[in-house]
């Protein structure tokens, strides 16, 4: 069987996550059954072992991050998939992924929360726990698809990210777009450019936990002979327990400031007539569908309106809010949960923000958009 | 040599170089255990262990959570992860996955292993993941000061127990024999003959292995529950502990205190498919393999 499925499918969202994630290589998936990414774990269970890997069902989502973390120190290409309740699981070794600078997927198919909630029916009300939900200082990385391609391609895309920064990378979707089913086309496997984590040359003078220039350490493997330490605790670049401030100062200003310093290479987003847009419509995910058709009424009406459709929630596109916060006159922000992405645009955009928001169960209406685009346009 | 970090007025001296130097980070040393903990002895049975057997240190993995006992990860001179509380089983288990050529084992306290982690502990045993799991268990919670743990007798005094412990303390070889593992063994810190050969058996065998070592504490628990300083209490487990193979599942709770004995000995040694066994078994069965 063939690891990546070459051709135009009919899938729904959360097989075309795992077929993103065997189409970028991974072979080892550590997961738990929860509604509604499910799918994603039955469809790594069938595939993985055609190609040689693993699917192992853990006890818990606390195991299975644990599990996905050390198979990636053993080399594997690795992932999980949950939703809400295994998220919040999961922070704890988040934080492990992010101090030991280990590589794999996280995908989050979002329901209607808080605790057990909506298992069901769509949310996106987990944003901000992806930005903030381990203890600690730390930067995300998150891709949120809004179509069952896009579960595809943003998976390997995280794939590629995570190796390429050596962190847990997220994939931030919702029921909608897990539980949808379209078009889905997957290109040949030589058409798909697939990023390997960085390898130490040769073991003279190697240190795990020293940065190249780009502040990214080289990665040795478990039982390449390195005899490497890797901690939790607070560590040098030996990857030794230091207890102290110095010691602080440097490990998480260095692995802040190696997103930071690359984010503008990490984030992506696109735009929809925004060249010339009073209102400035910032959406992600599922949202932004009816985001998309809400803009294009308004303009059909005569309102100058445009689309920014996060591609990476985060790094959150921050420079680019305030370019179009130069001209816009107001952002309105629709989305799944209270008001939780609009906060970020709020941080960045001079002008007004609006928020349109939904507490789940449910897909926000392209009407509730409209209405508030009117709104600002009077 | 000088030991960097002990402080000119605690500067230690050490003589010629130990045989077992290569295994440990000696620039890591001295360690931080306090007077008398049984750790020590631990980690040596285990240097000496890995080096007996015939698998190249490249090739082994240590693994441990948070506690004292989880430092050893950090003094072993091998690929060492040092992970999350209660999860280095877990941790392990895809680490072995990923790469069967692996010998990995958890080096673990007893409030790490069974407590937080309990729920790994029981799932992987039940897989028969191929790791070995040794256990140090000193009945308390050494690192935070002394707290109460999952296998603090009844009636013993911790900081939280001020007034007697009125849990009722897991039985550990029962519990891991039970739940599946295929070795089961326990020893005090004073067997370390015994504990090194068992260590060697677990490292060799294949499957969920465990071994509970009996260690004092006696910051956290030797001295509230007037069991003296760690000499004394290998004394006392010199008194009262019975090497007894066939013990009864009952015979091996632990008192630790008056006449009870320390019931010690290699209870469970058995076979059972392993998970990536009978994985490839399963695989072949539907045609997935050659």
């Amino acid at each position: 069987m063939k690891a990546v499925l070459t051709g135009r499918h009919f899938m729904l969202g959360d097989i075309a996550c795992a077929e993103g994630a065997m189409a970028a290589g991974c072979n080892f998936f550590g997961g738990y059954p929860i509604t509604p990414a499910t799918e994603t774990a039955e469809r790594m269970a069938l595939r993985l072992p055609q190609v040689g890997g693993h699917y192992i069902q853990m006890e818990d989502e606390i195991g299975s991050l644990a599990a996905v973390l050390g198979a990636s120190c053993a080399g594997a290409k690795a992932m999980t998939a949950t939703s809400g309740p295994g998220f919040s699981l999961m922070q704890e070794n988040i934080g492990l992924g992010i101090v030991t600078e280990t590589p794999c997927v996280i995908v989050n198919v979002q329901r209607g929360g808080p605790s057990t909630g909506l298992p069901t029916l769509a949310g996106q009300a987990d944003m901000m726990q992806a930005k903030w939900g381990s203890h600690g200082d730390y930067e995300a990385i998150a891709y949120v698809p809004n179509s069952c391609q896009e579960m595809f391609d943003f998976t390997i895309k995280a794939f590629n990210t995570a190796e390429k920064y050596r962190q847990p990378v997220f994939v931030m979707a919702d029921e909608i777009i897990g539980h949808m089913t379209e078009r889905v086309v997957i290109p040949g496997p030589k058409k798909i450019k697939l990023v390997s984590r960085k390898r130490p040359k040769g073991k003279k003078n190697y240190l795990p936990f020293k940065p190249d220039k780009d502040l990214i350490p080289p990665m040795a493997l478990a039982g390449e002979g390195h005899a490497i330490h890797v901690t939790g605790l607070t560590h040098d670049a030996r990857g030794y327990p230091v207890i102290d401030e110095e010691t602080q100062h440097e490990m998480v200003t260095r692995l802040i400031e190696k997103i930071r310093r690359n984010a503008p290479k990490i984030w992506e987003f696109e735009e929809v007539m925004t060249e010339d847009a009073d209102i400035v419509v910032v959406s992600y995910g599922a949202a932004s569908r009816s985001a998309g058709r809400a803009v294009n009424i308004a303009r059909k009406e005569g309102i100058k309106a445009g689309l920014m459709r996060l591609i990476t929630a985060w790094p959150f596109p921050e420079k680019r809010i305030k370019e179009l916060a130069e001209s816009a006159k107001a952002f309105v922000v629709p989305e799944i949960n209270m008001g939780q992405i609009s906060r970020e645009v709020e941080r960045f955009a001079s002008g007004r923000v609006l928020s349109v928001t939904h507490a789940g169960g449910g897909m926000l209406s392209p009407e509730a958009v409209l209405q508030k685009i009117k709104e600002v346009a009077k | 040599m000088s030991v960097k970090g002990a402080g000119d007025e605690g500067r230690i001296e050490t003589g010629e170089e130990h045989p077992l130097d290569h295994i440990l980070r000696r620039d890591r040393l001295p360690h931080i255990w306090c007077p008398g903990c049984g750790l020590g002895s631990a980690m040596t049975c285990f240097a000496q262990a890995i080096e007996g057997v015939d698998i190249p240190l490249k090739k082994q993995v240590l693994l441990s959570g948070i506690g004292c006992t989880g430092r050893i990860a950090g003094y072993v001179n091998v690929d060492s992860y040092h992970t999350t509380h209660g999860r280095a089983i877990p941790f392990a288990t895809g680490l072995k996955i990923a790469n069967p050529e692996l010998c990995v084992t958890v080096f673990s306290g007893d409030g790490d292993l069974f407590a937080i982690g309990g729920n790994h502990f029981l799932h992987a045993a039940r897989r028969n993941v191929d790791i070995n799991v040794i256990c140090v268990n000193n009945f308390n919670y050494g690192m935070t000061g002394g707290q109460q743990g999952p296998t603090t007798p009844v009636d013993a005094k911790t900081t939280t127990t001020r007034y007697g412990s009125f849990e009722h303390p897991f039985n550990l070889p029962y519990l891991a024999a039970a739940t599946g593992a295929v070795y089961v063994s326990r020893w005090t810190t004073l067997h370390c003959r015994q504990l090194e050969k068992s260590m060697e058996k677990a490292l060799q065998k294949k499957g969920f292995t465990f071994i509970e070592i009996i260690s004092p504490c006696p910051t956290g628990f030797g001295r509230p529950n007037k069991l003296g300083e760690g000499l004394e209490e290998l004394r006392y487990y010199r008194e009262k502990s019975v090497i007894k193979n066939d013990a009864s599942w009952d015979e091996m709770d632990l008192h630790m205190r008056g006449e009870e004995p320390i019931v010690v000995g290699d209870f469970v040694d058995t076979e059972r498919p392993t998970y990536l066994e009978l994985e490839e078994q399963m695989l072949r069965k539907r045609g997935f393999m050659k």
